[in-house]
């Protein structure tokens, strides 16, 4: 499996702390990287280097190395959900085979662009619900509480709509008749979509929804996902980075 | 989803410049508010809508329509709702239209309606608020017909309607969909009252009293108590086609309000540059989006046959509303001051998403309507 990358405490591939030194046959790289998705778990890894101080978005490379190489070590976070699905990523002199390049040299920030559209798509699908469960809440929680049911209602609505809008969205974005920045109204709408779904498992859970670990509650499924869910609308650039960038580039509002 | 065919794009040109040409806010809607016109519309443009052929949209070509459905009714209403144009579209064009499809009415009502002189209006409001299940109006048998007792509200252009599709009931009680029956209610029925209202947004609905409305068998559209069917048809036809007109309402409102924030300047800057107005006007955007693509799916369903369609009509319905009241609600606080004024237009659009959003059901219905065909 290889990970992901990230810099900084929010994602921010833009500054990559590591270092990648020419080194004739190899890249040398040092420093570290936060928010790696499985690290801990990965074989490989991608990374994003520095290999030249030149400019700020260029001067960026992409690597693939091995997790075993020398000088990789990584720790997991613990998140509130109580889960790690990231770590922090140490990089200590570890040398990289210089054909372990994807793209060109200090070209690394065409492929990561291209790699954070897809993040965005892939979280924004997290609105329609996931692993298999239906997209509308009202079907499974089957609310008695009539002032509960008429907010599930109306978030099954929505839930309903934005999934006509997924579908849309793909049926555009495969005809070429998609706005580029589209995506990041796919995600704000999907992420925001997906924490009300979770909020509303709590309330229709009630009590049931609050343990942690017992066997009853599958090892406390409903507040982990509540709580792991908060982070939809921080990962991939947060909700209020995605309307900052659908003011600027498709409603063109003047100094976005 | 499917995206817009060849032909659905060119209906949607010909519309679109058609309406922002012809059916403009100065020429239309202030035009027959300021005037205090009976009707409320132009017979004039709504002849032009015949020559285009949009009347005939969703007529069968057997009776010399187009034979289109609900998604290309949706792209003509669409720009109704931008331009806010005044006419008889959605009532007679859509909804009355289809409630009569397949019966011999359909022979009497549609060439009127292909010539752009008939106007046909559907009764099936009794309360303020809808519920079609809940139609009390008595139709007794009586000899070979009916008699007619009751009365109804919010019939959208009831007074300038040459017929009126009239839902009633003749078996079963209040609640029931069994026991309704339709019929088809010429304007000069004796005995039927009819009291054009104007409505927050100059348009005309009519109170209509039925007392002792005697009218013939033939009266009946489809089978005696079994109305639901065409009321149905009819019901959801319209629905999807409010929806689309407030994506259209929506849409307009917001591309007026997006040019106001990139021209208008406040303490030495464009109110554009704000932030605290930037993130709104994006999340409209988004919401527009959203609310466009669940109108048409709606509509496709419908076009389709899907047994999904009922529950995406309610879908659209909701979520068009929901998004259209946001939308003049910004637009209007958007402009600040201006948008208070009646010289500005921002107002008209809040006071046609108010009358949209509760014909055939507000935000609430459909939501109550999406959870019942959920299953809760």
């Amino acid at each position: 499996m290889p990970g992901l990358f990230g810099a900084g405490r929010r994602f921010r591939p833009r500054r990559p702390s590591n270092q990648g030194r020419d080194k004739g046959d190899h890249w040398l790289v040092n420093g570290q990287k936060v928010w790696t998705s499985y690290a801990d778990k990965s074989d490989w890894i991608f990374c994003l280097v520095r290999t030249s101080t030149e400019s700020k978005q260029g001067g960026i490379s992409f690597l693939l190395f091995d997790m075993a190489t020398p000088g990789v070590s990584t720790k997991p976070i613990l998140l509130i959900s109580g889960s790690s699905p990231f770590c922090e990523t140490f990089f200590d002199d570890v040398k990289v085979p210089k054909e372990q390049i994807i793209g060109e040299v200090n070209k690394g920030w065409d492929v990561a662009k291209y790699l954070l559209g897809h993040e965005r798509e892939m979280i924004a699908g997290m609105g329609l619900g996931t692993g298999g469960s239906s997209v509308t809440l009202g079907p499974i929680t089957k609310p008695s509480d009539p002032l509960l049911r008429a907010e599930i209602a109306a978030f099954d609505v929505d839930a309903l709509a934005f999934a006509a809008m997924s579908e849309r969205f793909a049926a555009m974005w495969k005809a070429g008749e998609a706005h580029p920045a589209s995506p990041s109204m796919m995600k704000y709408a999907g992420t925001e979509l997906n924490k009300r779904r979770n909020e509303l498992m709590m309330a229709a859970g009630g009590s049931d929804a609050l343990e942690w670990d017992s066997e009853h509650s599958k090892g406390g499924a409903t507040p982990r996902s509540w709580l792991r869910s908060k982070g939809n609308s921080i990962e991939g650039g947060t909700s209020e980075i995605q309307l900052n960038i659908v003011a600027k580039h498709i409603l063109r509002l003047p100094g976005a | 989803m499917s995206l817009l065919t060849d032909d659905q794009k060119m209906l949607q040109e010909t519309a679109a410049s058609f309406l922002a040409e012809e059916g403009s806010i100065a020429k239309q809607l202030r035009h027959w508010r300021d005037i205090k016109c009976k009707d409320g519309f132009g017979h004039d443009l709504w002849k032009q809508f015949a020559e285009l052929g949009l009347t005939g949209i969703c007529i069968p070509e057997s009776h010399g329509g187009m034979g289109m459905g609900a998604t290309e009714a949706a792209l003509v209403l669409e720009e109704i709702g931008r331009n806010l144009t005044p006419s008889p579209f959605l009532t007679t064009a859509v909804a009355a239209a289809r409630a009569i499809e397949g019966t011999a009415h359909a022979d009497r009502w549609y060439p009127g309606v292909l010539s752009g002189e008939a106007v046909l209006a559907l009764a099936v409001d009794e309360g303020p608020r809808h519920a079609p299940e809940c139609t009390a109006l008595e139709a007794k048998r009586q000899g070979n017909g009916f008699v007619l007792n009751g009365a109804k509200q919010f019939v959208v252009q009831g007074g300038s309607a040459d017929m009126i599709v009239t839902a009633a009931r003749t078996a079963g009680s209040s609640g029931e969909r069994d026991g309704i029956t339709l019929f088809a209610v010429a304007k000069d029925a004796a005995g039927l009252t009819v009291d054009s209202q104007t409505l927050v947004d100059s348009s005309k609905a009519a109170r209509l009293t039925f007392e002792n409305v005697e009218l013939d068998a033939d009266a009946v559209i489809g089978e005696v108590d079994g109305g639901w069917q065409p009321l149905s048809r009819a019901l959801a036809a319209g629905s999807a086609g409010a929806a689309a007109e407030l994506v259209g309402v929506a849409s307009g409102i917001s591309t007026m309000t997006l040019d106001y924030l990139r021209q208008r300047k406040q303490f030495g800057r464009l109110i554009g540059e704000f932030q605290a107005l930037q993130h709104r006007a994006a999340h409209l955007y988004s919401e527009n989006e959203i609310a466009r693509a669940a109108a048409f799916k709606a509509a496709q369903l419908l076009d389709s046959g899907d047994d999904t369609a009922e529950l995406y009509v309610s879908v659209a319905k909701a979520k068009a509303a929901e998004v259209a009241n946001l939308a003049v609600r910004e637009g209007v606080q958007m402009h600040g001051g201006i948008g208070m004024t009646d010289e500005h237009d921002s107002g008209l659009f809040m006071k046609r998403e108010a009358v949209l959003g509760e014909l055939f059901g507000d935000v609430y219905y459909h939501r109550n309507r999406v959870a019942e065909l959920s299953g809760y």
